[in-house]
């Protein structure tokens, strides 16, 4: 089966980036691109009607008195889903993508992701979806969840995307970088661009020798790839040095499976994630 | 752990503002259920009134239904009344904590799938019974009393059912309760009150262990107690959560919720309550004014409480023709209208297991026994139906020597007999074939049938040939599991 890129868009002011980041994605892993829209049932009640009682037929006329709500609701959501899939994939179409795909589920997002996950190469997710106060700094309740749930490449884009220039990857030494190095490296997503390798704190012989294979990977795959070692908090070190260099991409691993790294790394992952400019690749 | 989080927040708080309304109007009308059911058990009000908030509390968070409520149930009440009668409030306590234990274990080796057995007929006979019973449970607080009672019960059910059409703000059996309370009061009337029934509650309920000797005897008196309580407990609260399943178009763990109602009903044990279940028509009310979640359940226990323990000397002075009018409310509620409706729409064999159960429960104030004979009938039901499903057709060969039979359907114990009557033994022949690779041999009765079909024929001196006798008796297999896949259904049923 080919594989595909799968963008998730729902109404919120995230899905025309999410919209133009899987466009790019597409296009440079030449993989088709579809457009996915979950419809996801609230238990919201109205709850206008305190009375209490039960007469004839209760139960028969509250089924048919909920169902024909949800039924109202429902039809109104896939209308509204049809249309921004129509949009989200007008926007693909003109930015070059082929025939790019779109989608309706019924269900909960994570489940829904976690069905279709076989067929995914690469996820794009917006940082917040539509329910979310768009004013607060917190991301989207179902972020995380699908983060950690997935085993896939997620992209999570800002407000606004544009075609990255300059990539670079919060390299750790640990397995899960050292193994999104080599995809990096395998992979035509980023050919061609720059691709910074970073790594804060714990300078020592070791980390030394392991960025330098990291580099060498790169390099031989064609990248040019610089390594800097930097000193401080890793979340603040890595957004000075995405600044300063005017990075545009940032590849990093996300929540580790230990409880130590989750700590060390799971909190740099969310704080990037919260604070973050521009898009972040996360590997699992 | 992240994930459980989420689903916490889902289950708990989406639905704040509806789910602490709905609670309130539930806490309401659990409080004249728990004091009626109290009095249908034979035991002090108080007794009902913390076993329906711990029942509600626990089954919050140990429950697998969110937004079903539990509490003292008539259903429950019903079987507990020999064992009142005779031994005590104690013994009760003791058969409480054991159904707890029964229950848990039902859920442990997920006994909940066994509702599958009982069809959709059952379960109305079930709800219909129910209502029956909770409904003649009334009868003794309208019999050798005066005119004021009727009229005061007239009065109480106008309330409830008319009440909403001027607001729907107010929980209406809150009215009828305030306003019956009020006019007795007022007027004097001298009619029953709730305070002379039996105690209430004074205080938060304590921890204390029933004061039963810990021997065989005692297991001997409670045990069968027991299994029937968590029997019909289970039965009740599967039915329910289904039932809100449907409602909220969600689903829920069953066996969690078998488990659950054990733990409630150990917890209620200790806390000197009364064995419960899930409440159908307080379920339904808690649906309609919109509680979804666990929260509305929990509330529902606490405001209940909270209630009872500050309000007890008023909740004492509540005229007993206001509780009727209640439970005469939930009665009427709780009854499958629709399927008086349908009786004649309906095959007339779900009819009469509806009606059997029914008959069954009413007589033996037992809901366990009439969901027995309800699922026992609908079995012998289908048993018949299937066993129509059967047709041998005959050719003879131009030379009139031979006959073959063709054998397609099910050969099982109810059409063995037709499977034999249908040869025609006394025709002179020299060979039979039978083909019978497209029936179904399901058991030995069938394979038997047609050993003595092939003896009759030898000894009328015909030679007889069996086509496909291995195909047809494939079904004799236990393991079912197997014909899952599509090609092995398409196997299985020969076409």
């Amino acid at each position: 089966m080919k594989t595909y890129v799968l963008a998730c868009i729902d109404g919120s002011t995230y899905s025309p980036a999410v919209c133009d980041a899987a466009a790019w994605a597409s296009l440079r892993l030449e993989a088709p691109l579809s457009f996915l829209h979950v419809l996801h049932k609230g238990q919201e009640a109205k709850g206008d009607d305190l009375s209490g009682s039960i007469g004839f037929g209760a139960q028969e006329s509250l089924l048919e008195e909920l169902a024909s709500l949800d039924e109202q609701r429902g039809k109104l959501a896939m209308e509204r889903g049809r249309q921004m899939l129509l949009a989200a994939r007008e926007r693909a179409r003109a930015a070059g993508v082929v025939e790019p795909e779109g989608r309706q589920r019924h269900g909960d997002l994570v489940q829904t992701l976690t069905e279709l996950e076989a067929g995914v190469r690469l996820l794009v997710l917006g940082r917040r979806g539509e329910a979310a106060d768009v004013a607060s700094e917190h991301l989207g309740s179902h972020l995380e969840r699908v983060i950690r749930s997935l085993h896939r490449p997620i992209l999570m884009t800002p407000p606004e995307f544009s075609a990255p220039q300059r990539v670079m990857i919060a390299f750790d030494g640990s397995a899960t970088t050292l193994k999104g190095v080599e995809m990096v490296a395998g992979s035509p997503l980023f050919r061609g661009l720059p691709c910074h390798l970073v790594m804060v704190g714990g300078d020592s012989a070791e980390a030394r020798a392991q960025l330098a294979k990291a580099r060498k990977t790169l390099e031989e795959a064609g990248f040019e790839a610089p390594a800097v070692m930097l000193s401080g908090e890793v979340e603040k070190s890595l957004r000075q040095y995405q600044k300063d260099q005017g990075i545009d991409l940032i590849i990093m691993g996300a929540y580790g499976h230990s409880r130590i790294r989750h700590l060390l790394i799971g909190s740099t992952t969310t704080e990037l994630m919260r604070r973050s400019a521009v898009p972040l690749l996360l590997l699992r | 752990m992240k994930i459980n989080m989420q689903a916490i927040r889902e289950e708990w708080f989406s639905n704040l503002r509806g789910d602490t309304l709905s609670g309130m109007v539930v806490a309401l009308a659990l409080i004249p259920e728990a004091i009626a059911f109290s009095i249908i058990a034979g035991v002090d009000p108080k007794v009902g009134l913390y076993a329906s908030f711990c029942i509600a509390v626990v089954t919050a968070f140990a429950g697998g239904r969110p937004g079903m409520i539990s509490a003292a149930t008539g259903a429950m009440a019903l079987l507990m009344v020999t064992l009142v009668k005779t031994h005590g409030l104690q013994y009760l306590l003791a058969a409480t904590l054991l159904t707890g234990v029964l229950q848990i274990l039902a859920g442990v080796f997920r006994l909940g799938s066994l509702m599958r057995f009982v069809s959709r007929s059952v379960v109305i006979g079930f709800v219909n019974a129910l209502a029956i019973l909770i409904f003649l449970a009334q009868l003794p607080e309208l019999t050798n009393v005066g005119w004021q009672v009727y009229a005061m019960v007239a009065a109480g059910l106008g309330l409830i059912y008319l009440f909403p059409y001027v607001t729907k703000a107010i929980p209406s059996p809150l009215v009828c309760i305030v306003l019956l309370t009020a006019f007795a009061l007022f007027t004097g009337v001298e009619v029953r009150t709730v305070g002379d029934m039996g105690a209430l509650p004074d205080s938060l309920p304590v921890f204390l262990l029933p004061e039963v000797p810990l021997n065989w005897e005692t297991l001997a008196i409670i045990f069968p107690v027991s299994l029937t309580l968590s029997v019909v407990g289970l039965l009740e609260s599967m039915m329910t959560a289904t039932i809100v399943d449907d409602l909220t178009d969600t689903s829920s763990n069953k066996n969690r919720e078998c488990v659950g109602q054990g733990v409630a009903n150990i917890a209620t044990g200790f806390l000197g309550g009364m064995a419960g279940c899930a409440m159908i028509g307080q379920s339904v009310i808690n649906i309609k004014s919109g509680g979804r979640g666990r929260l509305s359940t929990l509330l529902a226990g606490v405001f209940l409480l909270l209630m009872v323990v500050f309000l007890g000397d008023w909740v004492a002075r509540i005229p007993m023709a206001a509780l009727v009018a209640v439970m005469i409310m939930v009665a009427i509620g709780t009854f499958s209208w629709d399927s008086i409706r349908n009786v004649g729409k309906n095959p007339k064999s779900s009819t009469l297991v509806m009606l059997a159960t029914v008959v069954v429960v009413v007589a033996t104030h037992d809901l366990a026994k009439g969901v027995l004979v309800g699922v026992l009938l609908s079995a012998l039901f289908f048993a018949h139906k299937i066993g129509q499903i059967l047709h041998i057709g005959s050719s003879i060969s131009d030379d009139g020597l031979t006959r073959s039979y063709s054998v397609v359907g099910q050969v099982f114990f109810t059409s063995a007999e037709k499977f034999i009557a249908s040869f025609d033994f006394k025709e002179a022949l020299q060979q039979v074939v039978i083909d019978v690779s497209r029936a179904h041999f399901w058991d030995i009765t069938a394979i038997g049938a047609l050993d003595k079909v092939v003896l009759k024929f030898r000894r009328e001196g015909t030679a007889v040939e069996i086509i496909g006798l291995n195909q047809a008796s494939e079904t004799m297999v236990d393991r079912f599991a197997v014909h899952d896949k599509p090609d092995a259904v398409e196997a299985l049923m020969g076409h």
